[in-house]
C-alpha cells in the first residue's frame, strides 16, 4: 500500500464522480458556447477572409484576392478618419457627461429623503425604450418643420439643427446621453450600496465636510464600479449607430464607423471593402478593451479571483 | 441629523428635474402622435386638436398595413430568442455555479468579450452567410444573432442568482423523502425562478430594441421588426412626411416597455447590476 500525502489526496486521479461532473459541466455549457462561437468568432474570421479579397456583389465576376488593398483604401480615405474622429468624439463626450449626470442620479437614488422609487421608475424608461424610437422623438423635437425646440425662448426660430455638422453631433450626443445615463446611474448606485455607512459617520465625527466625504470616501471606494461602468459604456458608445441612422444617415459628415461599415456592406454591397472596415472596428474595440482591462487590473488586483 | 425644509426643497427640485427629463421625449412623441395633419407642423408641445387617425392608419389593410406585420414579427422574434437564450444560459449558469469542470473562467471571459463585441463587425459575414443558408430575411436569421448577443448578459445574471441559491435544500428534501424531480420542482425551481425571469426580461428588452441586425438581415415585411420598419416608413404620398404615423408607431412599441418597467422595475435593476458588480 502506498500512502498518499494528505495534501494531494484531493487532486488524486479523478474519481468517476468528478469525471461525470466534468462531463456534465462541459455538456451543459456546450450549446451556449457553440452558439457564441458560431455567431461571433466564425464571422470575424470570415470577415478577415473577405477583407483581403475584392468582393463586390454588384460586380461578382471581378472577385479575387487583393491582399491588403482594401485596408490601404480604407486607411487612406478621409471618410474613415472622419468616422473614427466622430465616433471617438461621441463616445468621449457622451460618456463624460453621463458619468457626471449618472453620479448625480445615483446619489439621488441612494440618498433622497423621499421619491427614490419614483426616480428609479422614471429613469428605467429611457433605459428600456427602443433606441430608434428615442432617436425619432429627439429628431422630431429638433426638426425645424415640426419640432417644439425651435419654439422655445432663446432658440433661433429657423435653426436647422441637422443642416450643420456641430449641431447635428450635439443632438446625437444628447440623445445618447438621455438614453444611457440611467444605466450608468444604476451601476454606480449598486457601487454606492456596497460602501459602509459607518465610514461616513466616522468622517463626520472627524469634521469632514460633505465635499471632502465625497472625494475622500465615495470616489475611491466607488472606483471599481466606476471603471466597470466606464468600460461598458465606452465600448457601447463606440458602436453608436441607431441614433445617427435615424437623425442624419451620416450626412453633414456625421458618420460613425458603424454607419460607414453599414454603407459599404449593405448599401453598396461591397463586402470586401466593408469587411476591412469591420475588421478595423473590431481591432479598435479590442485596443480600447485592452487598455481598460489593464487599468482595471492594476487598480483592483484582488478583484480577479472568485466572484 | 436635522431634516430641514431646505433639504426637502433640494430633493424636490432634483427629483422633479430627473423625472421631467426622463419623460420629456416620451410625452413629446405621444403628443405628436395625436396631432392631425393640419397641426403636425404647429411646433406646439401640446396638441391643439386630438385625433387617433395616426394610429388607425397604421393598421389599415390588415397584414399589408404598415405596422401589424412588423409588430407580430417583433413580438414573436423577441419571445423566441428570449426563451432559447434563457434556456441555454440556464444550463451554462447551472454548470458554472454548481459543477467543477475545466474552462469555467474561460467561458465567463469569452461571454464578457462577446458582450462588448461590435455588432457591425459580424453584419457583413452574417449577411453573406445567411443568403447562402437561406436564412436571410427569415425569423431564424434574426433569432440566432439576438440570442447569441443576449447570452452573455443572461449567463452573468443567472450565475449571480444561482450562486445565492442554497442548493443543499435539494438534498434535504430528498432525505425527507422527496423524489429528485419533486425536490427540483418544489424546492429549486421556486428559488431559481426569479433569476430566470429577470434574465428573460432583460433579454427581451435587448431583442426588442435591436436595430442594426434588423435592417441588415431583413429585406421585407415578412420578418422586419418594428424598429427597422419605422426607419423605412413611407408617407401616404411622396409629399407627406409620415411624422404622425412614425410617432404613433413609436408610442405603440413603447407601451410594452413602460408596462414592463412599472411591473418589474426591481428585477430589472437587480439584473442590470447583478452581472456588473459581481463580474
Amino acid at each position: 500500500m502506498t500512502a498518499v500525502p494528505a495534501g494531494r489526496k484531493r487532486r488524486a486521479p479523478a474519481s468517476d464522480k468528478t469525471k461525470a461532473e466534468r462531463k456534465l459541466g462541459l455538456l451543459l455549457c456546450a450549446p451556449a458556447v457553440i452558439a457564441m462561437l458560431l455567431v461571433t468568432v466564425y464571422p470575424i474570421l470570415y470577415a478577415i477572409a473577405l477583407s483581403v479579397q475584392k468582393v463586390d456583389l454588384r460586380f461578382p465576376e471581378e472577385s479575387g484576392f487583393v491582399g491588403l488593398q482594401n485596408y490601404a483604401a480604407v486607411l487612406s480615405s478621409d471618410l474613415w478618419w472622419q468616422g473614427v474622429f466622430n465616433t471617438s468624439l461621441i463616445a468621449v463626450v457622451s460618456v463624460a457627461i453621463e458619468l457626471v449626470l449618472g453620479m448625480g442620479l445615483a446619489l439621488i437614488m441612494h440618498k433622497a429623503l423621499f421619491g427614490r422609487g419614483l426616480v428609479r421608475t422614471a429613469v428605467l424608461i429611457p433605459y428600456g425604450i427602443v433606441t430608434v424610437v428615442a432617436a425619432f422623438a429627439w429628431f422630431f423635437a429638433f426638426d425645424p418643420s415640426s419640432g417644439f425646440v425651435n419654439n422655445l425662448p432663446f432658440v433661433p426660430d429657423g435653426k436647422a439643427w441637422f443642416g450643420e455638422h456641430n449641431s447635428s453631433l450635439a443632438v446625437i450626443i444628447m440623445a445618447e446621453v438621455w438614453k444611457t445615463t440611467p444605466f450608468m446611474g444604476l451601476l454606480l448606485l449598486a457601487g454606492l450600496a456596497t460602501i459602509d455607512e459607518g465610514l461616513y459617520e466616522a468622517a463626520k465625527v472627524d469634521g469632514a465636510t460633505a465635499v471632502q466625504r465625497f472625494f475622500k470616501i465615495t470616489l475611491p471606494l466607488l472606483k471599481p464600479a466606476l471603471l466597470v461602468a466606464l468600460l461598458f459604456r465606452t465600448l457601447d458608445a463606440f458602436r453608436v449607430f441607431d441614433s445617427i441612422f435615424v437623425m442624419t444617415r451620416g450626412s453633414q459628415d456625421t458618420e460613425s464607423v458603424s454607419i460607414l461599415g453599414y454603407n459599404q456592406l449593405i448599401s453598396r454591397l461591397n463586402l470586401g471593402l466593408g469587411s476591412a472596415v469591420s475588421v478595423l472596428i473590431f481591432v479598435l474595440v479590442l485596443v480600447i478593451a485592452f487598455v481598460f482591462v489593464r487599468i482595471l487590473g492594476t487598480s483592483n488586483p484582488a478583484g480577479q479571483g472568485e466572484k | 441629523m436635522s431634516r430641514q425644509p431646505a433639504d426637502y426643497l433640494k430633493w424636490t427640485v432634483a427629483i422633479t428635474a430627473v423625472v421631467f427629463f426622463a419623460l420629456l421625449p416620451i410625452v413629446w412623441i405621444f403628443s405628436l402622435s395625436l396631432k392631425s395633419p393640419d397641426t403636425i407642423s404647429d411646433k406646439s408641445f401640446i396638441p391643439k386638436d386630438v385625433t387617433l387617425d395616426n394610429y388607425t392608419t397604421l393598421f389599415e389593410g390588415g397584414f399589408d398595413s404598415p405596422l401589424l406585420r412588423p409588430l407580430i414579427n417583433s413580438v414573436a422574434i423577441a419571445l423566441i430568442a428570449t426563451v432559447i437564450a434563457v434556456t441555454l444560459a440556464s444550463f451554462t449558469a447551472y454548470a458554472i455555479a454548481r459543477l467543477d469542470f475545466p474552462g469555467k473562467s474561460a467561458i465567463l471571459a469569452g461571454a464578457l468579450a462577446i458582450a462588448m463585441f461590435p455588432q457591425i463587425s459580424v453584419v457583413g459575414p452574417l449577411f453573406d452567410m445567411w443568403r447562402a443558408l437561406h436564412l436571410y430575411d427569415t425569423y431564424p436569421g434574426l433569432i440566432i444573432p439576438y440570442l447569441t448577443f443576449a447570452l452573455p448578459l443572461a449567463i452573468y445574471i443567472l450565475v449571480a442568482f444561482f450562486r445565492e441559491i442554497p442548493w443543499e435544500l435539494e438534498q434535504a428534501a430528498q432525505v425527507d423523502g422527496a423524489t429528485p424531480w419533486q425536490a427540483f420542482r418544489k424546492v429549486i425551481l421556486p428559488l431559481a425562478a426569479p433569476g430566470v425571469f429577470t434574465a428573460a426580461i432583460l433579454v427581451f428588452i435587448f431583442a426588442w430594441n435591436d436595430f442594426i441586425f434588423a435592417i441588415t438581415l431583413t429585406s421585407s415585411d415578412s420578418s422586419r421588426t418594428v424598429p427597422a420598419a419605422l426607419a423605412f416608413f413611407q408617407g401616404e404620398s411622396q409629399f407627406t412626411a409620415p411624422t404622425g404615423n412614425i410617432a404613433a408607431a413609436a408610442v405603440l412599441v413603447t407601451i410594452p416597455i413602460i408596462i414592463f418597467v412599472l411591473i418589474f422595475q426591481r428585477r430589472i435593476v437587480a439584473g442590470l447590476t447583478a452581472g456588473a458588480v459581481k463580474g
